[in-house]
């Protein structure tokens, strides 16, 4: 990676790379181009020393012991939560719930606000553009009370009509769950804008923000949002954590939704009593070494800096729409005015599977398929895409790499043609 | 270093490409006496397959769908292979088939003339994909048994 610094391209960020480690580590004898930062990311050193020096050096559960490694342990935890608090802007660290991930925070909500609050004809506002995680969830709870899902329409371009939008709210209207960016396309969704839409009929809004939080700065406070989920490992943190934002009157008004160890008051057999939030959603011993993890990995963001890094990635985006959409027999899936890192495409006479074994035999790392969003490529009447996805540590020798991996993967097909 | 170059050129063979391009037996067949549906959820190929089968014999074989040069390769090249075949041949063919794509090395391979379906030996070097050039044989299998289940490869 030492000789990207050479390059002298023009990127925000340089030298980045070099502070994670896996990122040297060479793929069928070929530096790794790594682009698949939309299904995961890789972990600074800081994040893998943080979660390996938690267990050498302070491993206890939490909340329950009176020696001293569980203090350190608890207040480390503790601490974690605070940092996912001032990630987000929330108010106070009691609106912040640890989970796995989005997919858990999007199953709480759904399961412990949604089964107590929603009725028979109750309407739950999806849009197209959403994850299978936001979908599903809502289908199980529509399935237990009753209430039925809308959807708002995409343009071609993949944008929300919000005409549409306007349309479909309505008195009914309970909930919108949304996506702040497709993770399929890139489209970045107007949030704060359709949450005060949406609140203003009374809706509660749950924003999944699983593809954002990485790559911008978010603020809950002024998207005015319900609820906001986020994955840590797609902020550079480890698998299996995650948090859930929820709106303190809210969160205090739920009930639990799984039931066990550290969330409860008191217990007999007659009658539980439960603990408030956030320890009433978080049932047993949680994931202490990746809140810390995340808590490291926020740290890194925030040191490298938001505003950097959404640049960088925004240069990065501009040059890959130009150089590979500009590839002969290239076509870009996702055209919309504001997007994120994501470049979703086709290519003539390739599949999109055949082309990622291809273009990873060059070292080359993408995802091809449906990207979990089979009701947006159903939209688009394709199977799926191929889709490199950036982040802090990609560079535009990393575009340059994957222009040449396709026009290859062209030449083998047959289907190359001139520029 | 190359390794990985010669796996894919094994992968990509000429064959592979003309299937592809030119599939052979794709068209829908109003007068099927078996059919099934075959779909991989986490690549989204998704193909029925046809048959007629008279006298324990497939007299014609036939799909369509939609999915990548391996599948619809494999596809076309399996229903050149089970015309005509007695129904028992062909259930061994695809026992033997599948052992090739997937049983280690070192448990013996089935020793048999697999024909034009050796081409698709080349998958076995890419384990991810494996499954695109065994979901027409799955699906097949379910058509002769009358299954009416999707085949499905996870």
């Amino acid at each position: 990676m030492t000789a990207r610094a050479e390059t002298g391209n023009p990127l925000p960020l340089q030298g980045v790379a070099a502070d994670f480690p896996i990122l040297s580590r060479p793929v069928h004898g070929r530096q790794l181009v790594y682009l698949d930062n939309a299904a995961t990311t890789h972990k600074p050193a800081t994040v893998i020393e943080a979660e390996a020096r938690f267990y050498r050096e302070s491993n206890a559960n939490i909340h329950r012991g009176v020696h001293w490694l569980s203090q350190q342990a608890t207040a480390m935890y503790d601490a974690a939560r605070a940092s996912v608090q001032r990630l987000l802007n929330a108010a106070r660290p009691e609106e912040i719930v640890f989970t796995r991930g989005t997919t858990e925070a999007i199953n709480l909500v759904a399961q412990s606000w949604g089964r107590t609050q929603l009725k028979p004809g109750d309407e739950i506002l999806l849009t197209t553009l959403e994850h299978h995680s936001n979908i599903v969830p809502w289908q199980l709870l529509g399935e237990q009370t009753g209430a039925v899902l809308k959807v708002v329409p995409v343009s071609d371009a993949g944008e929300l009509d919000i005409a549409a939008f306007d349309a479909l709210l309505g008195e009914r209207t309970r909930l919108l769950a949304i996506t702040h960016v497709s993770n399929a396309l890139g489209t970045v969704v107007p949030v704060a804008e359709l949450t005060t839409r949406a609140q203003a009929h009374g809706a509660r809004v749950l924003v999944d923000g699983a593809q954002a939080v990485a790559h911008q700065r978010v603020d809950v406070q002024a998207i005015g949002c319900d609820f906001y989920a986020f994955s840590g490992h797609k902020l550079y943190g480890p698998t299996g954590i995650g948090a859930l934002y929820g709106r303190a009157a809210l969160l205090q008004q739920m009930p639990p939704w799984q039931g066990g160890g550290d969330m409860i008051r008191s217990v007999s057999f007659e009658r539980s009593t439960f603990a408030d939030p956030p320890q009433r959603f978080e049932a047993g011993t949680p994931n202490i070494a990746g809140a810390i993890g995340l808590a490291a990995a926020i740290d890194y963001v925030n040191r490298i800096g938001l505003d950097l890094i959404a640049s960088h990635e925004q240069a990065l985006l501009a040059r890959a729409t130009a150089i590979v959409g500009g590839l002969p027999g290239v076509r870009v899936i996702g055209t919309a005015g504001h997007k994120s890192g994501i470049l979703s495409f086709l290519v003539d006479g390739i599949h999109p599977h055949d082309l990622g074994t291809i273009l990873d035999a060059e070292g080359v790392a993408i995802r091809a398929g449906h990207h979990c969003a089979m009701p947006l490529m159903t939209r688009y009447g394709i199977p799926g895409t191929a889709r490199a996805s950036f982040a802090m540590y990609n560079d535009f020798t990393d575009i340059d790499a994957l222009a040449a991996a396709i026009r290859k993967a062209q030449t083998l097909f047959g289907t190359r043609r001139a520029q | 270093m190359n390794d990985i170059q010669d796996s894919l050129r094994e992968l990509y063979q000429e064959v592979i490409f003309d299937h592809n391009r030119h599939p052979r037996n794709f068209r829908p067949m109003p007068d099927a006496d078996h059919q099934a549906e075959g779909h991989n959820p986490l690549c989204g190929d998704q193909l029925t397959v046809y048959l007629q089968i008279a006298d324990g014999i497939v007299r014609d074989a036939s799909f369509v769908g939609h999915g990548c040069a391996i599948s619809t390769a494999s596809a076309s090249l399996m229903t050149e292979a089970v015309k005509g075949r007695p129904v028992g041949e062909v259930e061994a063919l695809f026992r033997d088939f599948h052992a090739l794509l997937t049983k280690p090395a070192d448990d013996g391979l089935p020793q048999r003339d697999f024909g034009k379906l050796a081409v698709l030996t080349g998958v076995r070097e890419f384990p991810a994909r494996v499954k695109c050039a065994t979901l027409a044989w799955h699906t097949l299998h379910n058509a002769i048994a009358g299954e009416h289940d999707i085949a499905r490869t996870e």
